[in-house]
């Protein structure tokens, strides 16, 4: 039975071609934007958050007030101190305090040399252990560092492919680096491809050695604060900022310092992403509800024309439920077509302007990948949109008394 | 005698509202068809002939008065029970043919097998089955616009049969084609009626309802004039008593 509206209702459409096909139009601009805009919006949040990936949920991060955008610490006017450490760690709630080096450096390399950051990784192995899962760091060639591995490096993975410096990098090669003093290290390895970009062209010393390099005794960039229990992390970092304020003799508002949980961060960054996305959504369902009208206005232009036709399925034994389903169907194909083919479209765009942004920044972090649910979610959603700016037109069809409609 | 009626109009009056004016189409008409009969509807224009096939073709409820259809009160049945009973028991041909023009031949006469849920191979079966006997098996999967006026007639005629009624009647059947094209629908019509289909004509031509009917309902100014039940070769005429 169902298969005989479809039929029917298939044929109906395509004696109307351009008709049926300007309204499909409308449905499928509306699909294929909201399908781009969202896959679009889902790759943008995933390359965004994928710069947080390296952050654990139950750690957060102490340091001084930049005036600018740079490496932690790069920027500031006074470094984090002994003090400070002191400080920290004697806060109720903090299981350990790892504190941290990230400085620019210059690599040298075939007689090239290039700017880049570099960052320590401590001397004590379960410090270490601590900073390799936090970061999930893992080598794609030789191994990571391990205690006791001074006047050697781990590259990120953006030296086993680039091609600035007109030699490949290998493990067991020679780097000069200069940081505050010039210094030869050994490749040990490099690292997986992470999502932080970051990392990915980071070069990792042991802290002695990057601490010598860079004169930095005593000198902290930030701190990476693990708390005993996570879900007190917020209760944490407040009992810290208020330790260091009073030890600074601070205002609220007024602090050098800042303490950075995990959760600010991610939902700072969520809030505008979803932002995004709620307007992105907001201005496709418009689109959508404009193809959803001219869905309608096509049918009830349908309807008008076929009220003969419609008397004489009547005439013939259709009964109000009949014609309803026929016109219903109709609608709804008209809906389905156009969301196929928008779908499709949308996604296949999506993955061009990925594509372009990708090549454009150099890199592969803005993926769009194929959402099953959102495919066909959103297919038949347009069925549905059909069928809703169907039902007033469909109702008025089934209504339709059998002599006047023959009569027309 | 009864059951031998399939279709009875009792004191059926139709009433119209044209804005505050009623127009009485039909008032107190009695109509009694007979199983197997050839009945001839017949009328000038306005005179409620339209109105009284609509209310024998169960196409319409009538204002006052019973129509019985095989028994069935349909007075008393819902829209869609009744559009059910009318696909069943009633086939119809029409002077415009009203065929729908983006369906095959074929698929024309399988839609009244669809709204009474025959199934697709039965349904294909008889409606190639039907298209033969109306000499239309070379063009079952032609499309409307490609048939003549007489071939689409013959289509409907076909469809008409699709779920074997008792009756098919038939409005001016003859109105749009040429006088040989109509005399072969009639035929048609004719050897339908000799299988012992019931057929009612409706018709303004009298010379075409006394060539084939064989009762005659002369309807004007909404009320039968009189009733001609066709005996031997000639006609015997009864006025009705008011």
């Amino acid at each position: 039975m169902l298969r005989d509206y479809f039929l029917l209702a298939f044929k109906n459409l395509r004696k109307r071609g351009l008709r049926s096909w300007l309204t499909i139009l409308g449905i499928f601009i509306g699909i294929a934007a909201v399908v781009s805009l969202i896959s679009l919006g889902a790759g943008l949040k995933a390359a965004v958050l994928g710069q947080f990936g390296g952050l654990s949920i139950d750690v957060l991060n102490v340091q001084n007030k930049q005036v600018g955008f740079a490496p932690p610490g790069s920027t500031v006017i006074e470094k984090l101190n002994d003090n400070d450490l002191e400080l920290v760690k004697g806060v109720r709630g903090v299981e350990r305090v790892i504190p941290r080096l990230v400085r620019v450096e210059e690599l040298e390399y075939n007689e090239i040399s290039g700017f880049g950051y570099g960052a320590d990784i401590p001397e004590e192995k379960e410090n270490i252990e601590f900073i390799y899962n936090a970061f999930e760091l893992e080598a794609e060639e030789g191994r990571l560092l391990r205690a006791g591995d001074s006047g050697k490096v781990l590259l990120g993975n953006n030296f086993l492919a680039t091609d600035d410096f007109k030699k490949p990098f290998e493990t067991g090669k020679k780097v000069k680096v200069t940081g505050e003093i010039k210094k030869e290290f050994e490749i040990l390895g490099f690292l997986k491809k992470s999502s932080s970009f970051q990392l990915n062209s980071i070069v990792f010393f042991m802290r002695n050695d990057f601490i010598e390099l860079m004169d930095a005794e005593g000198e902290y960039d930030l701190f990476a604060v693990q708390v005993e229990d996570k879900d007190e992390i917020e209760e944490v970092a407040q009992r810290l900022e208020e330790k260091l304020r009073n030890d600074r003799n601070e205002k609220v508002g007024g602090e050098t310092f800042t303490v950075e949980t995990p959760l600010q961060s991610l939902s700072a960054v969520n809030t505008v992403l979803n932002l995004i996305n709620l307007i992105v959504i907001g201005i496709a369902a418009i689109s959508l509800f404009v193809g959803g009208v001219g869905i309608a206005n096509t049918m009830y232009t349908s309807v008008v024309e076929r009220t003969r036709e419609i008397g004489i399925m009547k005439a013939v034994g259709a009964q109000n439920s009949d014609v309803l389903w026929l016109f219903l169907i109709e609608a709804g194909l008209l809906g389905l077509v156009g969301g196929t083919a928008g779908a499709l479209m949308g996604l296949s765009g999506a993955s061009l302007v990925s594509n372009a942004a990708n090549s454009a920044l150099e890199n592969d972090l803005f993926i769009v990948s194929v959402n099953y649910y959102l495919l066909f979610g959103s297919i038949a959603f347009s069925f549905f949109v059909g069928i809703i700016s169907g039902v007033l037109p469909a109702l008025q069809a089934s209504k339709l008394n059998v002599v006047d409609a023959l009569r027309s | 005698m009864e059951n031998d009626k399939i279709i009875r109009l009792r004191q059926v009056a139709k009433h119209y509202e044209m804005g505050d004016t009623v127009v009485k189409a039909l008032d107190c008409v009695d109509i009694d068809i007979e199983k197997g009969d050839f009945v001839a509807i017949m009328g000038p224009s306005g005179s409620g002939k339209s109105t009284s096939m609509n209310l024998t073709g169960s196409l319409d409820y009538s204002t006052e008065g019973d129509i019985l259809l095989d028994g069935e009160n349909i007075q008393d049945l819902e829209e869609s029970e009744l559009a059910q009973v009318r696909g069943k028991k009633i086939g119809f041909i029409f002077q415009q043919f009203n065929l729908i023009s983006n369906l095959t031949a074929k698929e024309n006469v399988m839609l009244p097998m669809i709204f009474q849920k025959t199934n697709i191979e039965e349904r294909e079966e008889k409606a190639e089955e039907l298209l033969k006997i109306v000499d239309l098996g070379d063009r079952m999967n032609f499309y409307i616009n490609q048939l003549s006026g007489g071939q689409q007639q013959r289509v409907a005629i076909a469809r008409a049969m699709a779920n074997d009624p008792q009756v098919i009647l038939a409005d001016e059947p003859t109105g749009n084609l040429d006088t040989k094209t109509g005399n072969k629908i009639m035929d048609f019509l004719k050897k339908l009626n000799d299988k012992g289909r019931t057929i009612i004509l409706v018709t303004h031509d009298p010379d075409l309802a006394r060539q084939y009917a064989r009762t005659i309902y002369s309807v004007r100014d909404g009320k039968v004039e009189y009733i001609e039940k066709k005996i031997g070769d000639g006609w015997k005429r009864i006025f009705n008593e008011e």
